[in-house]
Parts: structure tokens; sequence; C-alpha cells
């Protein structure tokens, strides 16, 4: 970061605002943080269930129709504003600030429980050395989380140790990255975790399709299920998971895109990001599948028997994997390690959003924001997560913060800026000022009239899947405040967030934006005058 | 594996790594405007 000299009136000049040094570092600290956990367990799982083969399609179809627009929808509203989320929002329009807390708030519930995964993963990591499971995994997951009965569902202060320190440990490493800054701190994280990331999956991915009965796990895989395409429900899983995958409206590719110099090509850029991304998935998918082939051979089952995602499949098939499988030991450390550094880079995707919308509205120094910020948040993901009851809020936060977060409030921001503020045609243009793929009016239909319809649609799908029947069978009372509650919750505390006057120190006067203005305003003004000399 | 599970695997690949390869070739050819590199340069790659 580097500090401008005192200003003409004496005045020390307000911090210039970081930036990466390089693209390739925007681009590597993008990819890390769009691919994450969901890349390796959930999109293998939501493939296979949703056509197999069959699935490449609307897969595809959701990546260029929603998921890269609105990718670029992000960098262009970060770009331009050149700010965290409620300041870029807050330079579109002022009503628009509320938008940019509640991703943030968004950011804040993800963040308390991601840590927690990643401290279960570190220590399956090592776990997975002494096959500590011995031969049913299921149980010792329960009993390693010591989770209460569901009866006793609420929020404990039962401290579980085997969770708390790794996941103290998380935080640690966490922070430290975080205070030391964009290029210090973020981008030389992601410079070392992303490229060990890859190599250990491709490593984790060759011994996998070498097992015995690989084959048959990828066959049910890549198997396409055409009249699969005929439900409207695996249209919508596509468009679900590209949405979630790209880690696109909650703030992240915003905050990470006003790190950018002011001419970058933005949809260069973000093509790289958007199939860099796609094609780590279609790498989990070999690697978890050609695995799972192995656990169905080895037991005796169907490849559909053992399939699954999520935590079942990290924490319980995988570990089933670990013990039969030839060589175990290196696959579990490879795929465990691997959720630890997918999970990392992430995490402190996520962190960023939050710690540079105080940063900005405060204008508090770096550090200063960084440990006001996560060292609190810190405190309440420990206080939640590492104890007897910490898998049940993990699940339910988890769940609605995806649905009545993300997707709610991607749904909003997307009808805001296109038909509340018309911004889009602005946006577009900025786009186009300095990338070398250009948008035209597909892209403001994509992002102001498809997105819209499919966020639409799975919101409504998931407002009444969630109010039919009690999500997981917990308790309404549980789903109610940790569920809908923490979701209704986000958007007031979004507004009182707004609420709160920008410091004077705050970025929302800063020099160099107001100099970046006006070489746009300059600019618009000599295409103007040369339009008007042509006509 | 069936010839088209081999098949639907081999378009996964060429469409999804094909793609990246094609907009890494596509930056390659628009190369960063060094005039805008920050004062300090931490660290590069």
């Amino acid at each position: 970061m580097t500090t401008a000299p005192a200003g003409r009136s004496g005045q020390a000049a307000p911090a210039r605002r970081e930036t990466f040094s390089s693209r390739k570092l925007f681009i590597l600290s993008a990819i890390g943080s769009a691919v994450g956990l969901g890349n390796i367990w959930r999109f293998p799982y939501v493939a296979y269930d949703n056509g197999g083969g069959a699935f490449l399609i609307p897969y595809l179809v959701a990546l260029l129709c929603a998921g890269i627009p609105l990718l670029f929808l992000d960098y262009s509203v970060g770009h331009r504003g050149r700010g965290s989320a409620p300041l870029a929002y807050r330079r579109l329009s002022k009503a628009a600030e509320p938008l940019g807390w509640w991703q943030v708030l968004i950011c804040f519930v993800i963040a308390i429980y991601y840590a927690a995964i990643i401290a279960w993963a570190a220590m399956y990591a090592w776990f997975s050395v002494t096959k500590a499971w011995g031969d049913d995994a299921g149980k010792f997951f329960d009993s390693y989380l010591k989770t209460a009965p569901v009866e006793d569902i609420g929020v404990s202060f039962d401290f579980v140790s085997g969770v708390f320190f790794p996941m103290l440990a998380v935080w640690i490493v966490t922070i430290v990255i975080m205070v030391a800054g964009v290029n210090k701190g973020i981008s030389r994280a992601n410079a070392i975790f992303l490229p060990l990331l890859v190599v250990m999956f491709v490593i984790l991915v060759v011994q996998a399709v070498f097992l015995p009965g690989a084959m048959e796990g990828l066959n049910a895989f890549f198997t396409p299920n055409w009249e699969a395409l005929k439900n409207p429900g695996v249209w919508a899983a596509a468009f679900g998971h590209i949405f979630f995958s790209l880690s696109v409206a909650f703030g992240i590719m915003v905050t990470y895109s006003s790190y950018l110099k002011r001419k970058t090509d933005l949809t260069g850029s973000g093509m790289v990001v958007a199939f860099a991304n796609s094609g780590f998935e279609i790498l989990a998918g070999i690697g978890v599948f050609a695995a799972l082939g192995f656990m169905a051979a080895a037991s005796g089952q169907a490849v559909s028997d053992v399939a699954s995602g999520g935590i079942g499949l990290a924490f319980i098939a995988f570990p089933t994997i670990v013990s039969n499988a030839p060589f175990g030991a290196v696959l579990g450390v490879l795929f465990f390690g691997s959720l630890v550094f997918a999970g990392l880079t992430s995490l402190v995707s996520i962190l960023e959003v939050i710690v540079a919308a105080f940063q900005d509205k405060l204008g508090w120094s770096r550090k200063a924001a960084t440990l006001i910020v996560t060292v609190p948040v810190a405190v309440i993901s420990m206080l939640l997560f590492p104890t007897t009851t910490g898998l049940y809020l993990l699940d339910t936060s988890d769940a609605f913060v995806n649905q009545f977060g993300i997707l709610a409030c991607a749904l909003v921001t997307v009808i805001v800026l296109s038909a509340g503020l018309t911004a889009l045609p602005k946006l577009q243009k900025h786009l186009n000022r300095t990338s070398s793929i250009k948008m035209g009016t597909k892209w403001r239909i994509l992002v102001g009239g498809i997105a819209p319809v499919a966020l639409g649609y799975m919101l409504i799908n998931e407002i009444q899947t969630k109010s039919t029947e009690q999500y997981s069978g917990y308790p309404a009372w549980f789903n109610g405040v940790f569920g809908w509650g923490m979701a209704g919750a986000l958007i007031v505390g979004a507004v009182l967030l707004s609420l709160i006057p920008w410091s004077d120190k705050s970025k929302l006067s800063d020099p160099e934006y107001d100099e970046f203005e006006a070489e746009l305003a300059a600019e618009d003004a000599a295409e103007a005058a040369a339009e008007e000399v042509k006509s | 594996m069936t010839p088209v599970a081999i098949t639907m695997m081999i378009i996964a690949m060429v469409t999804v790594w094909g793609g990246l390869a094609l907009s890494l070739w596509n930056l390659a050819r628009h190369p960063e405007d060094e005039g805008h590199l920050p004062e300090e340069m931490p660290h590069e790659l």
C-alpha cells in the first residue's frame, strides 16, 4: 500500500486505495475466491443428480447466460465505484447503499461458519494419516463433533476442543493474511495456496482414476440422462449452482475489482476466472466420482447407492474411501488438504468484503480496520460453532443465508440496477472502456431480463419448499430464529448500517476517485464532441 | 466406460478447458497497460 505525501494544505492526504500489483494476481485471487468447498463437494453431486453428462448443457447455458454476465456486473460496479460494496453502490445512488451492507452482512454469516468447515477438513487431513475413523466414518464424525442429540438443539457453550483449537488456528492464519493487506497478504496467500491446491488436486484425480472401479464411477457421472433436460428443476439447479459457484452478487467480486488498476481488461480477466472455476469443477467431478466408483466396487454396491454431496461426501464417504484405497492416507491428505486451501482462499475473500466496507466508511487504516472487524467476527465464530450444537447451527445458517441472503440480495440488486437506477448502460460503457471483450445489448438483456427471471424462479421455489416443511426436520423455533430470523435481520442490519454517517476521513470524499470521475467525464465529453463532428 | 459417457466426458473437457485456454489466449493478446502499474510493487509472482 502506498501512502501519498502530505496534501497541499498541509493536511495529510488520505491513504491511496490499495491496488493489486498485477492483473495476474487479481485473477489468481478471484479464482481463489470462486474455487471453494462447493466446487469440490457440491458440483459433482449436483451434476450427477441432475442428468449426469446431460447436465453439461444447462450448466453451460447458465454459465454463459447468467454466471458470466453477473460476474461482469459485479466487476463494473466495483471497478467503476472504486470502493467496497456499500461505497460502490452508494456511488451509483445514495439509495443503493443498503444493498452493499446487505452483501457485507451475508459475508459475515458465511465467514463465521466457513472457518469451522476448514478446521474440520484440517483435522481430517491429519486423521487420514492414521485412518482414525476405523470402519465407521459416520459414527466417527458424530463422535468427533460430539454433536448433541437433536432434542437438545439450540446454542450450547459446551465446547469441543478437537474443533475449537483448529478453528483458532484457522482464524489466526486468516487474520495474519488479512492484516498484511491486499498485496502483501491476500494476493501473496493466493499466489501460494491456489497453485498448491491445483497441484494437490491433480495428483488426487490421477490417483483416483487408477483405483479399481473408478471407470464405473465416471460412467455414472458422465452418462447423460437426456430426459432430465425436460425438467425445469434441473435448469434451476444449473443456474443455482453456477450462481453460487462463481461468488457473484455478495460483494466479493465488487470488492476485489475495486483494487484493480484503472485501465484493466475486466471482461478478458473475468472470462479466465469463470472458465478456471468451471474447469476446476470438471476436475473435481472426475476425481470425486472415480473415488465413489471405487467405494461402490469395494462395498459391492451401485454408484447410485454411495453417491452423495456436501458434508456427507467429504466427512463420511471420503474417509471410507481413504480406509479402503491403496495409499489411502495420501488420498486423504490430498483431498482434505485441498478443502483447506480452497476454503482459506475463499474465507479471505469473504472477510475482505467486511473489512473493506468498514475501512471505507469509517476511514480506518488497513491494520485497524482488519483487527477491529476480524477479531470480533472470529470471537463470534468461536463461540457458536466449535460446540456440540455447532453442526445444527451451521446447517441452518448455511441453507438460509444462501437462499434468502445471497439469492434474494442478488435478485433485488439486479432489479435495482437495471430497472430502478437504469444503471446498466453506464456500467456497460465502463466495461467496454478498457476491456477486450465488448458487452452489447445482449449483456443488458441477460442481466436485466434473464437473470431476474432465473433468480426469481429459484427464490420462489425455495420459499415454497422451506415454508411447507421444516428444514432438516429441525424444530420450527430453531429454523425461525437462525434461518428466517437471521435472513430478515440481515436486511434490517443493512438499513441500520447505511444510516451511520460517513466519517470525514471516509473514502466517500476521495481525491483519487474524483480524479477518476473527471477522467471518465472528459472521455465522455470527447466522445460526444467526436459524435457531433461526425454528424 | 460406455462410448456415450466417454463422448460426454470429452465434450465437457473440450468446452470448459477449451474455454479456459481461449480466455487465456485472449488475455495474452491484450497485455496489461504498464503505464498504470502502482508506484510500489511489494512482490511479483
